[in-house]
């Protein structure tokens, strides 16, 4: 236990745990759309977001883009990768819907046949990045796709500098871009949801699937919005992620998605704002826990706080609310 | 084609239909005669000679001799499978962190019977035993067995209240939860060095040991398939008791099951504790036979390949995870050239069979009847998601 350690560095520690919240906090936004519209854990959602640093990984790695490039370029590199993950990831959710979900809603099927699916796509994805396309693209991209299974580096597009310090809090340039980019991706799609008509539709179904197709929503429409929406969200958790950590492997997914599964949890699946607060406060709970106890006992932090949040408060902090009012 | 595949797919369950029909229509000592058979062939099986059977033979090496110890990975299987269908098949409750139970019933043995586990060592000081010390293989089976009860009450005490996949994702992270303090607690499990020196029936591996060698898997397959024919006889009462009835009343639909009586969260413990014996019992031989465990053997795919097994071979039915489990243990050691891909074919198959065929490729009479109510359900009301 290092409660010295903790105190004395309580707003590093805060600051910390909010830029990598933040993330988390991107990438439940996935799990909390589709929960609220379907009542459906999407749990190969964690591979979509695997999907996202792929494909910036391999756009950066075409374009050539090597470490600290000049300002103009980095941000061309930067809105590029934007614009790249957001379509593998957004592509990747909706082929998902598509070819695994779509077929199981039509038969009616019990919600453990979702979950054993999604499981099995989960897999299916995990081995096809370090496995097969590896070896089938080997060739065709040799520096980054070379190696099956391994831990591949990004190139640093923006150099890790200290902007400004707050008494012993040193708060760096990417931590800052981070929180604010994903925060304002939240702010963006909370607008979109609760402002437009298309949200409009979301919320309908999400409330009453029944009365919404009555009232002239498709449904299927909607549902296929949702897994774009959070294809996107986690594709720029994706190239956030490259950013700030600069590297990625096949199995990223699984621990993180399960992080970002409590984040969601935490904050009231189904609800979006719950999202935010549960990403930043379980990002905040780490970061204590790794300091008080040892680095290693991370992940054991994040189940922890799972399992006592769900004894305690099953509906999470917020409670669920996509749809508002849910009878 | 997928109108051929599905008429293709029928036909085969209509044969398997007829069999268990044919099987049923049989008199009792008929049947028991059948099931000498059966148990007689299951116990020669690893000296398997016969004439014209021995394409069954499975090893990599031309003329390899595991043939015994893919059996004995088998076996072990099939017992994880027993153990996880009382939990998804019977129960519902989807457990992605069986692999937990697994660990504990392999650790439970590698640090009470080894000589080089830290708890013995602790023991052999607090009361001054020889080092030779350690405790007998017999009693670690009830530790494994107790330890692993009791974790599974642990875990479903708080937990069991949810709904089914709040449940799988807590389960999930039970079970990495299990591995992380396997290689963090140092002071304890040896942390990721591992625990050598595990001992089997006759004691710590060694020369002396005539029987339960490290060379020779014949005997521990014996040992194991007796496991099995034991667990599988204790969990077919179990079955067909009240507890049984219960366990499908409350995964058919809790709510239900409560007005009529039945207090679902009393049965789902049960449920959760037997499955979590079974799997301790199944890593207690797995323990014992490789004599050697460390933290990476027990990870979460291999969790999601004991849930792949039991959903694959049809949930709910004995005989469907036995076989279930019997092939995803088989197949990537027979086909060791595809042994790069085995994760990507369970994937697959655990997708294919649940869009295609989701009760199994051996179902559940009960269980398939459920899932054409609700297709049909779906058909009246096309609008409902």
């Amino acid at each position: 236990m290092h409660f010295d350690e903790l105190i004395g560095h309580l707003g590093q520690h805060t600051v910390d745990g909010l830029s990598k919240g933040a993330i988390y906090a991107l990438i439940a936004l996935g799990y909390t759309l589709v929960y609220g519209v379907l009542r459906l854990i999407n749990f190969a959602h964690s591979e979509v977001f695997m999907v996202g640093t792929f494909a910036v990984l391999i756009l950066w790695n075409q374009l050539g883009v090597e470490n600290n490039p000049p300002v103009g370029q980095a941000i061309l590199f930067l809105v590029l990768g934007l614009v790249v993950a957001a379509a593998a990831s957004g592509g990747t959710a909706l082929a998902l819907e598509r070819v695994a979900y779509r077929p199981l809603r039509r038969k009616n099927a019990p919600p453990l046949i979702f979950l054993i699916t999604a499981i099995g796509l989960s897999l299916v994805f995990v081995e096809l990045f370090g496995q097969v396309l590896p070896k089938l693209l080997g060739g065709a991209l040799p520096d980054v796709f070379g190696r099956p299974r391994q831990i591949v580096g990004m190139p640093t597009i923006i150099q890790q500098e200290t902007l400004f310090t707050i008494g012993n809090t040193a708060i760096t340039n990417i931590q800052l871009i981070v929180f604010v980019a994903a925060v304002a991706m939240m702010a963006v799609l909370d607008w979109f949801i609760n402002r437009t008509r298309y949200g409009r539709g979301v919320r309908a179904v999400a409330q009453n699937p029944e009365t919404a197709a009555l009232m002239g929503v498709n449904q299927e429409r909607v549902i296929m919005l949702i897994f774009v929406l959070g294809g996107i969200m986690a594709g720029a958790a994706a190239l956030l992620w490259s950013m700030r950590f600069g590297f990625t492997q096949n199995s990223i997914g699984f621990v993180l998605g399960l992080k970002a599964f409590t984040a969601a949890v935490l904050g009231g699946i189904g609800n979006l704002r719950g999202a935010l607060l549960g990403g930043l406060f379980l990002g905040i709970v780490e970061v204590y826990g790794a300091t008080l106890f040892a680095s290693n006992w991370e992940d054991v932090i994040a189940f922890v706080v799972l399992i006592v949040v769900l004894m305690f408060r099953p509906t999470g902090l917020l409670g669920e609310s996509l749809g508002r009012a849910r009878a | 084609m997928i109108d051929k595949i599905r008429s293709a797919d029928s036909r085969r369950v209509g044969v398997l239909h007829a069999i268990g029909d044919r099987w049923r229509a049989l008199t009792k000592w008929q049947q028991a005669l059948g099931l000498v058979a059966f148990v007689a062939i299951l116990y020669y099986l690893p000296l398997l000679g016969i004439p014209g059977l021995t394409w069954l033979r499975t090893d990599s090496i031309e003329g390899g001799n595991n043939w015994a110890g893919v059996l004995f990975v088998c076996a072990i299987y099939v017992l994880v499978a027993i153990g996880l269908n009382v939990v998804v098949g019977l129960a519902g409750l989807l457990d992605l962190g069986y692999i937990g139970f697994f660990a504990i019933g392999a650790y439970s043995v590698a640090l009470f019977g080894s000589v080089n586990s830290p708890v013995v060592k602790w023991i052999q000081q607090e009361f001054n035993l020889p080092p030779t010390w350690a405790v007998t293989w017999a009693i670690c089976l009830f530790i494994a067995i107790v330890l692993t009860m009791i974790s599974g009450v642990l875990l479903g005490w708080p937990t069991l209240r949810l709904r089914g996949d709040y449940l799988a994702i807590v389960t999930l992270g039970f079970g990495e939860i299990i591995r992380i303090v396997a290689r963090n607690a140092t002071g304890l499990t040896n942390g990721p060095v591992g625990i050598s020196a595990i001992p089997g029936p006759e004691g710590a591996p060694s020369p002396d040991n005539k029987v339960f060698g490290l060379i020779d898997a014949k005997p521990w397959y014996w040992l194991a398939i007796t496991f099995v024919l034991i667990m599988v006889f204790l969990v077919r009462r179990l079955e067909h008791s009240r507890v049984g009835r219960a366990w499908l009343a409350v995964r058919e639909d809790e709510d239900a099951a409560a007005v009529m009586g039945v207090y679902p969260f009393k049965f789902k413990l049960w449920a959760f504790a037997i499955g979590a014996a079974l799997g301790g019992l199944s890593g207690f031989l797995f323990g014992s036979r490789n004599a050697f465990i460390d933290p990476t053997q027990f990870n979460a795919n291999l969790s999601i390949l004991f849930v792949a097994m039991v959903v694959v071979g049809g949930s709910g039915n004995m005989i469907g995870v036995s076989l279930g489990a019997v092939l995803l243990a088989y197949l990537p050691e027979r086909f060791r050239d595809f042994a790069d891909y085995r994760w990507l074919v369970f994937g697959l198959a655990m997708v294919l069979v649940m869009i295609l065929r989701p009760q199994g490729l051996v179902p559940s009479r009960r269980r398939a009847r459920e899932l054409k109510d609700r297709a049909a359900e779906a058909e009246e009301a096309p609008a409902h998601v």
